[in-house]
């Protein structure tokens, strides 16, 4: 129990920390900050599947339907409260999350990953061709308000989306790392390890990967209607198998140890993509794929894994490793 | 009738080079258990090489017209024995003992590179290769009139398909690479030299990819982006024949350039989305594609 309060308390003090930053940091790297926040959210969903054994190559289509939930409520129902809007982005990616899950539980591996690929390519190629949702062009977003709070200029803004995404980020972080601690967070690991070794001590992988892919699309919901606010803009390329790219690349960034590393990860990526964009314009995707070669090569297991063998190595020995039954 | 044939017609076109293009990426899957992201880039990178050949030997007056076929194939074989060796000892050997999704990410990586090279090499206008594609004519097809070049296309698809498969099945070295494919550790264990069987067939593969492109490069216009719609194409096609499988490419490919046929004929906004579609309902139903034998599970 303490163990829960200690992270709900971590994670409040890192809120604060960051909201305090907010404030003495350059404008630049709020807004940098905050699309990456956006963005870890959407990975953090990723890890949650990771741990279970199964990447997704098609997040993107819940972050896809987090920013277009947020979009259009703002277009057509003149919703601009980005609490609001953003819970209506998470909503609408967990209802389909609820209706895709099912149908994916069964799968792994590779057959996982390039379905999920699939049906994000599908969402991408109908809102690529729907005109009434501004077809390959999208939607603009105008600035939101915050419950009874209406920032006037844009910095105000941004800050106040700063804000709102470090509070989310907080929350979502800490939340997974409790369900992570939990028994069926747990459960996912073994999952990972052993998948019949998991059914015959009586729990279902099916439905361990089943919530695991609904906690996910949540995440993805809730990154893409903060992505959505943060940039002004939302377009069919949210669905695009880059982005989706994107995510499995910061996952496997951060690796599934540590829930903090994710937005270390995310805000890293994005300065070295603002960098290379500034400083290399004609070449910065290249760039990036170096950076991306080099990180897999020499941190095989992701940032996270620096933290922990530090810990390991401060507070006691590590432990041998089981020799497993295979 | 017009329509129906009309269809046909230009899905068997349209299947043709993504075939060639496909059976690569599952042949280099099927040896080195890779889902190759940078496929599409070495077909850019093929039909990049192939319109510049074809436009200094048409621009030169070298010799006769048909010889430009052959500088075309010649640019594909360039760009394997530069490229293939490269890749596979330069950068994919380093990720073997690695998860199977960290190499894909390997190669999503090595596709943002060359795509960033192709750009700083070609630049970013359009290339046209245009001489090779009036050569052989118009063909009429059920009274409707087809450049003859996109008929040679099916015969080089069939030609490369059955030269695969002859050589796969019929000959020594074919059978050590299907021993690879079917237990690399074994092969190794019987004697078999896998890494030299790894980089042979992943330069076959780019072989393939960059001969797809080379061949391509007269039909379009050679620009930054072709490889996004390739490798989505050609992925979705190994992924419906089962990856690894030369005939279940072969098959695919038939059904994903008919339905994109069928799309652009009949419903053009529904192109990109109805290979997807095909492709989510082969692996709903069967999920290692249509000519994939099932595997046990590994405990």
């Amino acid at each position: 129990m303490t163990g829960r309060v200690g992270t709900l308390g971590a994670a409040l003090l890192a809120f604060a920390a960051l909201a305090l930053l907010g404030r003495i940091l350059p404008h630049w790297f709020v807004l940098v900050a905050t699309l990456a926040f956006a963005k870890g959210l959407v990975a953090l969903g990723l890890v949650v599947l990771m741990r279970g054994g199964l990447v997704s190559f098609g997040q993107g289509i819940f972050f896809c339907a987090g920013g277009y939930a947020a979009g259009l409520a703002m277009r057509s129902l003149g919703v601009t409260d980005a609490v609001l809007l953003v819970a209506l982005g998470g909503a609408l990616a967990l209802i389909l999350g609820l209706i895709i899950a099912p149908l994916l539980a069964g799968y792994r591996g590779i057959f996982f990953a390039t379905l999920t690929l699939a049906l994000s390519m599908i969402a991408y190629g109908i809102l690529d061709k729907t005109y009434s949702l501004g077809g390959s062009d999208g939607l603009n977003l105008q600035a939101p308000t915050f419950l009874t709070y209406q920032p006037q200029t844009s910095q105000e803004v941004s800050y106040a989306l700063f804000v709102l995404a470090s509070l989310l980020t907080a929350v979502a972080a800490a939340l997974c790392r409790i369900h992570f601690d939990s028994i069926r967070g747990l459960l996912s690991l073994a999952a990972r390890d052993n998948e019949i070794r998991v059914e015959y001590l009586g729990a279902s992988v099916r439905w361990v990967s089943g919530t695991n892919f609904i906690i996910s699309s949540l995440l993805g919901g809730i990154g893409g209607a903060l992505a959505a606010l943060s940039l002004g803009h939302i377009d069919p390329d949210f669905a695009f198998w880059t982005t989706s790219g994107e995510f499995v690349f910061l996952a496997i960034l951060s690796g599934y140890a540590s829930v903090t590393a994710v937005f270390v990860a995310a805000v890293l990526l994005e300065l070295v993509r603002s960098f290379s964009s500034q400083y290399f314009p004609n070449t910065w995707q290249g760039a990036l794929g170096i950076f991306l070669l080099l990180v897999i090569l020499f941190l095989p297991e992701g940032l996270g894994s620096l933290v922990r063998r530090r810990r390991r190595t401060a507070v006691k020995p590590a432990p041998k490793p089981v020799e497993s039954v295979k | 009738m017009n329509v129906a044939a009309a269809i046909f017609v230009d899905g068997l076109i349209d299947a043709s080079w993504l075939f060639i293009v496909a059976v690569g990426l599952t042949l280099v899957f099927g040896v080195l258990n890779i889902l190759n992201f940078a496929h599409g880039s070495l077909f850019a990178v093929g039909a990049y090489t192939a319109a510049s050949a074809v436009g200094w030997y048409y621009g030169g007056n070298f010799g006769p017209a048909f010889l430009g076929y052959f500088v075309m194939l010649g640019a594909a074989l360039l760009v394997a024995v530069a490229m293939g060796p490269l890749l596979e000892r330069g950068v994919l050997r380093l990720f073997y003992r690695r998860d199977e999704v960290v190499i894909v990410l390997v190669t999503y990586a090595l596709f943002l590179i060359l795509e960033d090279a192709t750009k700083l090499i070609w630049g970013v206008n359009p290339y046209y290769a245009y001489e090779p594609y009036g050569l052989l004519g118009n063909v009429s097809v059920f009274g409707l009139s087809y450049v003859g070049y996109d008929f040679a296309l099916v015969g080089l698809a069939l030609l490369t398909g059955v030269l695969l498969w002859l050589g796969l099945n019929r000959t020594i070295s074919g059978k050590v690479v299907l021993a690879v494919i079917h237990d690399r550790d074994i092969s190794g264990a019987m004697g078999v030299n896998v890494t030299r069987v790894f980089v042979v067939a992943f330069t076959f593969g780019v072989f393939l990819a960059a001969l797809g492109g080379a061949f391509t490069a007269p039909k379009i216009s050679v620009q930054p982006g072709i490889s996004i719609s390739v490798i989505l194409l050609s992925f979705a096609v190994v992924v419906i024949g089962g990856l690894g499988s030369v005939e279940g490419a072969a098959i695919a490919a038939l059904i994903v350039g008919l339905a994109r046929a069928a799309a652009i004929h009949l419903m053009p906004s529904a192109e990109l989305f109805i290979v997807y579609l095909v492709m989510a309902l082969v692996l709903a139903l069967r999920p290692e594609g249509l000519f994939q034998r099932t595997t046990t599970r590994k405990i």
